[in-house]
């Protein structure tokens, strides 16, 4: 895509009443008619060489996550290894984008994937909720990055967010993006809590504008997570942004992302709103766990024209 | 910003064809007319060819009804009013309605198919919208059928007799609902004509009701074209005429019924005008604006064909939309995916070419996306129309086709001015966030239907019908009864 200079949509230093004015500059949104244009892009039929194409390019999306307490150096060891190579029987399958681990993990799955071409992704800034104080949660993101990690899921202060300091979630993701070198910053909005349709978008465009290479829907432990709904309001948002800056902006979709079938609706819904210059893992990410398991099971069936049971797949 | 990730190629994913099977469909070579409960040969003994609009070829012969063929069609109906169905008990009635609309379900994709190989519209729309809807219809108004005293208390409801009902071919199962379901709920029987270039569904449909029992002569169809519809219309046997379709044709269907004792709904056309204002979710009023003209290729009469547009987002919402138009899938309506169908007739694709030629010559900026069209068939890519007047002809007349006009305004009472227009009166759309604009605006609105931040909205519970030159009388709803029923005030 042929890049024309990029322009801040915010001057510095940048203001509550700047964040404001650009704020109030983003379109409302409509909760029915999204629902009912996800639910037209729900029926489109996708098969044979195209679902082939749709598997194997959503494999290479996935951030393949464990996020538990009960995480251990073994457990992420397991999952790396599968990250290289998701189906040991069959070579031709690609390996995924990235694993996404708590901090404290990172150095023990950056000791498998290095070298292969996989990413590394931390949550920090005190996920899940981000209620610490910001050195904290700087601090948190530092040693991730210095442990490794390549990519930074933070999680942004919906609190203030919802209490309309707008000022501060810019500021924070900004000190964030700041602390944390050249590596990638994923901006997780939980929309699960933001609630509104109309809150996604402003905060989208929040992120964007504070320096997000990618915006992301949930932590995961939230319910709801990811919807296709909230996934399209951000693609529009992205879309918006990049109309106004120039700038590419990535979308990570996250949690509740099980099924192949709903992976490739995903896709259409990329696809038909942010269009082919979004197809690649660049700019798009599903962050899930399980859902690797079906896009395999998917890619056999297409192959040998039937479905395998469960333990025919790894699990980690 | 420094990208650490090396840029991994964009995958240009296109969709594999995915085309409905036609393999449950057989199509008779050659079909009569429905005429008290079986097939029988035309006295005209003139017939016509039926094609498939997306290629051309033929889908079957069917005859084309003389007035001697409306003269039985008729009698029979008159027949089976007088002696079976019009005391028969509503609830035994309904019975009838029901097990029409359960038949119609099982039977929907066998349906959805034949619809879209005789009128060109993409089985999506056939699949998900038009037959779900017509079933509803028969539900809906099975329903009312044993509830007409509670309908219109203090007056006892009798049926008129012999509906001849004349419908057009862009939703030609979804308008025999609308015209069968009500008339035969409220004790009458029916002549159907269903248009000439889509005849297969309502021959289908009337085999159909002979598998759910309905007594013979209740439901009769002639196949033919203007000159059918005009006999039957004319046929003194007739107490009832429903027609929808063009406001020429009406004018001539009440010029020839005037001075008779027959009761008469007209739903002609309309040339709707869609009003997006500076605060309307944008993204949305897109698809919205999309939805309103391109569904089943604009061969809808409350299409929103006018985009009336706030001054000051004309700019960035038309951007928007000729980024939405790069995406639709204009091609074979037997895909799954497909958006945009094939045109209906080869009269009708003249009639576009004519009318977008002609708003050209006027002035009007055409713009279309590069789409790919096939070359047999009758086919025109989605249109906009940019810097159009309101006294462009493009503006004013029905195009019925996939064919949009933009225009802007300044003010909210600017806006309803010029959506007012128009001779037509049929529906209109609004978006805004404001609740207290939509319904100013919808009180000031002269059309049927306003449909706020949607649009293309449809339910059998809800009436449907035009103001000023889009005709009279609602379809749909308690309303939709009333055109049925005499002994009412």
């Amino acid at each position: 895509m042929a890049s024309p200079a990029v322009v801040e949509p915010l001057s510095r230093p940048v203001t509550s009443s700047a964040i404001r004015s650009f704020l109030g500059s983003v379109p409302t949104v409509d909760e029915v008619a999204v629902s009912e244009r996800v639910a037209y892009l729900a029926t489109r039929s996708i098969k044979h060489a195209s679902k082939a194409t749709a598997l194997d390019l959503a494999i290479r999306m996935v951030d393949l996550t464990t996020l538990e307490g009960m995480d251990t150096p073994g457990k992420v060891r397991q999952l790396a290894t599968k990250a290289i190579r998701p189906d040991p029987t069959d070579t031709t399958i690609p390996s995924v984008a990235a694993v996404c681990v708590y901090p404290t993990m990172v150095p023990h799955a950056v000791a498998v994937v290095a070298g292969s071409g996989v990413h590394v992704a931390a949550v920090a800034t005190y996920f899940p909720s981000g209620q610490a104080p910001l050195e904290v949660r700087l601090a948190d993101a530092r040693a991730a990055t210095a442990a490794g990690a390549d990519e930074i899921d933070m999680v942004i202060d919906r609190g203030a967010f919802l209490a309309g300091d707008h000022l501060k979630v810019f500021e924070d993701i900004v000190a964030v993006r700041e602390s944390i070198g050249s590596a990638h910053l994923k901006v997780i909005l939980e929309t699960g809590e933001l609630a509104t349709l109309d809150n996604v978008r402003r905060a989208s465009m929040l992120a964007m504008a504070a320096g997000a290479d990618f915006i992301k829907t949930s932590t995961g432990k939230v319910a709801p997570a990811a919807t296709r709904d909230v996934t399209l309001v951000m693609f529009e948002a992205i879309r918006d942004f990049h109309d106004l800056t120039g700038r590419v902006v990535g979308m990570k979709p996250a949690g509740g992302i099980r099924a192949a079938k709903d992976a490739i609706r995903y896709l259409v819904l990329l696809r038909e709103t942010l269009g082919v210059d979004w197809l690649t893992p660049d700019r798009f990410r599903f962050g899930a766990s399980s859902l690797l398991n079906d896009l395999l099971r998917q890619v056999r069936w297409l192959r040998e024209g039937r479905y395998q049971s469960d333990h025919h797949f790894t699990k980690d | 910003m420094s990208d650490p990730i090396p840029a991994l190629p964009t995958v240009d994913w296109s969709y594999a064809p995915s085309v409905e099977s036609t393999a449950i469909v057989a199509i008779p070579a050659e079909q009569g007319l429905w005429i008290d409960g079986s097939m029988v040969e035309s006295r005209s003994g003139t017939t016509s060819t039926t094609i498939n609009p997306a290629t051309e070829e033929p889908l079957g012969v069917v005859a084309e009804a003389g007035e001697e063929d409306v003269d039985l069609a008729v009698k029979a109906a008159r027949s089976a009013h007088d002696s079976v169905w019009a005391d028969l008990p509503g609830r035994e009635r309904a019975k009838y309605l029901f097990r029409i609309a359960r038949l119609l379900q099982e039977r929907a994709r066998e349906f959805a198919i034949l619809e879209t190989l005789d009128g060109g519209k993409p089985i999506r729309e056939a699949r998900d919208f038009d037959l779900p809807a017509a079933a509803a219809h028969f539900f809906y108004y099975g329903g009312w059928a044993d509830k007409l005293e509670y309908a219109f208390p203090g007056i006892e409801p009798r049926p008129l007799g012999v509906a001849g009902q004349v419908i057009p071919w862009n939703f030609p199962m979804l308008m025999l609902a609308w015209k069968v379901a009500p008339a035969l709920a409220t004790g009458n029987t029916v002549v159907l004509k269903p248009a000439e270039t889509t005849p297969l569904t309502a021959l289908e449909f009337a085999r159909l009701t002979a598998e759910a029992g309905l007594p013979d002569g209740v439901f009769n169809v002639v196949t033919g074209a203007g000159a059918t519809g005009a006999a039957l219309v004319a046929h003194p046997g007739v107490d009832k005429v429903a027609f929808t379709g063009s406001t020429a044709v009406g004018k001539r269907i009440q010029e020839s019924i005037a001075g008779t004792r027959k009761r008469v709904t007209l739903e002609l056309g309309g040339k709707a005008a869609h009003v997006v204002f500076d605060d309307a979710p944008l993204d949305q009023a897109v698809e919205g604006v999309v939805n309103g003209i391109f569904f089943n290729q604009g061969h809808v009469c409350c299409a929103g064909s006018r985009l009336l547009l706030q001054e000051s987002i004309h700019d960035a919402f038309v951007a928007k939309l000729k980024d939405r138009l790069d995406l639709l899938r204009v091609g074979d309506p037997l895909d799954k995916n497909t958006d945009i169908g094939a045109i209906n007739s080869a009269e009708q694709l003249e009639r576009i070419r004519r009318l977008v030629a002609e708003g050209e010559s006027e002035g009007g900026e055409r713009w279309q996306p590069a789409c790919d069209l096939p070359e047999r068939g009758f086919w025109f890519p989605p249109t906009l129309f940019l810097g159009v007047a309101q006294s462009h002809r493009i503006a004013q007349e029905e195009v019925f086709g996939p064919v949009l006009s933009v225009m802007t305004f300044r003010t909210p009472a600017e806006a309803v001015e010029k959506a007012n227009n128009t001779p037509y009166g049929l529906s209109a759309g609004v978006w805004t966030t404001k609740g207290s604009r939509i319904l100013w605006m919808a009180d000031r609105l002269q059309a049927g239907v306003v449909w706020a931040n949607t649009y293309n909205q449809f339910d059998p519970a809800s009436p449907f019908g035009g103001y000023k030159e889009s005709g009279f009388g609602r379809e749909g709803g308690r309303h939709g009864l009333l055109p049925y029923l005499g002994g009412v005030a």
